[in-house]
């Protein structure tokens, strides 16, 4: 029982390193090598996978070694509606929603995970902040940010 | 005396009207988004990098300036009124900071914190005008030999050897390499880990990468704990600092930055340990030993807080001068210049003399409003302390995505963008630092293209490295620097198991 309380996060961040590793190799193995002195592109993808893999074997010892208890839980459901606003940012700028809607999107999703219940109020407020900072933007700074049906009001 | 006649040039560079207003309104926006709870420096020059985009070099720097000024600054009123430092270097203020406020002494430990920034800046930025026209003369004779081993021991302290665990932050320095890696290599023209995908050949941007590490990596840490937001401490007391006030800030001051400058200057940059130096020295040379523990002492804020100033100010030295980044907000400043197409180190100050004095006086200048604009504005800032959990940081997530959308505004950039989010919650989680990470994106590709100019000039005969005296000693400070760390582990280890 004791060991798996124990943070064995060691091990697994040792095999991503080895994976990474991996990569690094095969990637390098697909390039062309015509240089004259030197070295050549491939050189330093393979010492940057030999060092991810010496440190990949200290990580898994220092894992299974390791004596101090797990982090403790966290709220997962939290942390996904978070990431899954920022899908739905994505989505929408990628869809041409604009930037407006987009960023709503993503205030109202933040605001749910941290607790608070009235979507309306924020998309309310998000609507309004990202308004606003379209226009200081768009105009004052002259960035571009991407237009959809609403920003084309302020064309 | 050179450095004095082309200083007078960059204030007459600085000192147009407009140029003035990108510095004011640079120092307003560093201040409001770095006072935000576990926003640090790195991450609000990061948020606000493509705000400056579109304007002129000269003009952007200069609100560069400003922002980086503006957010340490930001950085110090959170670590006072709620004890939430957001990085490690301004813990040492927090400590007896919080105190103070908690004892209704918060006005007196705001103001020296903010006068004691003013003094140190305008000293560190003196030193950054008298040694890195130095620097950059010692630099002139340096071979690509030299540069790689002076950024292998950047590497090196950037990430084992102040670190927690030397261990995780070498894996979060070598992930940064891997990253580096992508793109198009810039000596053969060929991609490398590309996966045939259009979107990484120009590479992993740094700012999408703090911004992903620091800022989202936060929020999603935040929420997960469901960590109510800290008390915020009443501000009290006059800011206005009592003649014994001054008496007891001034020697602190002048202290911290003496630890600050030299030790921020040298490629082993690091803010954390003048701080702390700074800390350990006012206490045991503190006559009012009882307060410590108690109402909190003046010279515990006083003295790091100008150390944390002066060695920030320290990293520009190698940063201007050698074009060498030693920690994450340098990183990011580094990034800045490039997307005007600049490359700071010798060839800059030969080249663009009004640019880099520009910003020097620009510091100055920054540096002054500072004190002018934000001391009397404190209380507007403690507002935005206020500003409810949820908004805040939707807030703060909706100036990260910005950034991304206003620079690239591609789907892929935003995808990345989530990945780091996760990547640095998860880091976050687990203990390992992220600084290092970003130092290794940007500094590697860096790092390999001198040691292959090293290569090819000596036909490929790798003895080169050694053979420089610099490189060698270079490579034999960083070999220690690598090995201490786990040496000492090793060597309590072996005394604990003795007893």
């Amino acid at each position: 029982m004791q060991s798996s309380s124990r943070d064995r996060s060691g091990v697994v961040v040792g095999l991503a390193l080895f994976g990474l590793a991996g990569v690094l190799m095969w990637d390098a193995s697909q390039l062309n090598r015509a240089v004259a002195y030197g070295f050549g592109p491939e050189v330093m993808p393979r010492v940057v996978s030999a060092g991810l893999v010496a440190l990949g074997v200290f990580s898994v010892i220092a894992g299974l070694r390791s004596d101090e208890s797990r982090p403790g839980r966290f709220h997962v459901a939290d942390v996904a509606t978070i990431c899954l606003g920022f899908l739905a940012l994505t989505a929408c700028i990628g869809l041409g929603g604009g930037f407006i809607a987009a960023m709503t999107l993503l205030f109202v999703a933040t605001c749910w995970a941290f607790g608070r219940r009235a979507p309306h109020v924020d998309a309310a407020l998000g609507v309004a902040l990202a308004t606003a900072t379209y226009l200081l933007f768009s105009k004052l700074l002259a960035l571009s940010l991407p237009a959809g049906p609403l920003e084309k009001l302020f064309g | 005396m050179e450095s004095f006649a082309a200083l007078l040039q960059g204030f007459a560079v600085a000192l147009t009207p407009a140029k003035l207003m990108y510095a004011s309104l640079g120092v307003l926006l560093g201040t409001a988004v770095g006072v935000l709870p576990g926003i640090g420096p790195a991450v609000t020059v990061a948020l606000l990098l493509p705000v400056t985009f579109k304007l002129d070099p000269s003009g952007s720097l200069i609100m560069f300036a400003g922002i980086y000024y503006g957010a340490m600054y930001g950085g110090s009123t959170t670590s006072i009124l709620i004890n939430t430092p957001g990085e490690s270097a301004s813990m040492a203020t927090a400590l007896q900071g919080s105190l103070m406020a908690k004892s209704g002494r918060a006005g007196p430990a705001l103001a020296t914190a903010a006068i004691g920034s003013f003094v140190a800046g305008m000293i560190a930025t003196l030193g950054i005008a008298f040694f890195a026209p130095v620097m950059v003369k010692f630099a002139v004779s340096f071979g690509p030999e030299d540069y790689f081993a002076l950024m292998v021991l950047a590497f090196v302290t950037v990430s084992a050897t102040f670190g927690d665990s030397p261990l995780k932050g070498l894996i979060s320095l070598f992930a940064g390499l891997s990253l580096g890696l992508v793109g198009i290599d810039k000596l053969s023209g060929q991609s490398r880990l590309t996966f045939g995908l259009p979107e990484l050949l120009d590479g992993v941007e740094v700012t999408t990468l703090a911004v992903g590490l620091f800022a989202i990596g936060e929020a999603l840490f935040v929420v997960s704990q469901h960590r109510g937001k800290d008390e915020i401490l009443r501000l009290t007391g006059s800011l206005w600092m009592s003649a014994q006030d001054w008496r007891r800030s001034w020697g602190p001051w002048l202290r911290g930055t003496a630890f600050g400058f030299p030790i921020g200057a040298l490629p082993a940059g690091g803010a954390e340990i003048p701080t702390f130096l700074s800390y350990s020295t006012e206490k045991r040379l503190s006559k009012h030993q009882q307060e410590w523990d108690t109402v909190g002492a003046i010279e515990g804020v006083a003295g790091p807080e100008a150390a944390n100033n002066a060695s920030v100010a320290g990293t520009l030295v190698p940063l201007l001068s050698l074009g060498l980044p030693t920690s994450a907000t340098a990183a990011i400043l580094l990034a800045g210049f490039q997307q005007f197409g600049l490359n700071p180190g010798p060839l800059l100050f030969a080249e663009n003399p009004q640019l880099v004095w520009g910003l020097i006086a620009s510091l100055f200048i920054a540096n002054v409003m500072l004190v002018v604009l934000n001391l009397p504005l404190v209380g507007l800032w403690v507002q935005l302390l206020k500003i409810p959990t949820p908004w805040l940081y939707a807030g703060i997530l909706m100036f990260a995505a910005m950034g991304s959308i206003a620079t690239k505004g591609s789907v892929a950039e935003l995808l990345m963008l989530l990945v780091f989010g996760v990547l640095g919650f998860m880091m976050r989680r687990h203990g390992y630092p992220v600084a290092p990470m970003v130092v290794g994106l940007i500094l590697g590709p860096m790092a390999e293209s001198q040691l292959r100019r090293a290569l090819q000039i000596s036909l490929g005969d790798p003895l080169v490295l050694v053979q420089s005296p610099i490189a060698a000693t270079l490579l034999a400070i960083s070999a220690i620097a690598l090995i201490a760390p786990f040496a000492l582990k090793g060597l309590n280890r072996f005394r604990a198991s003795e007893d």
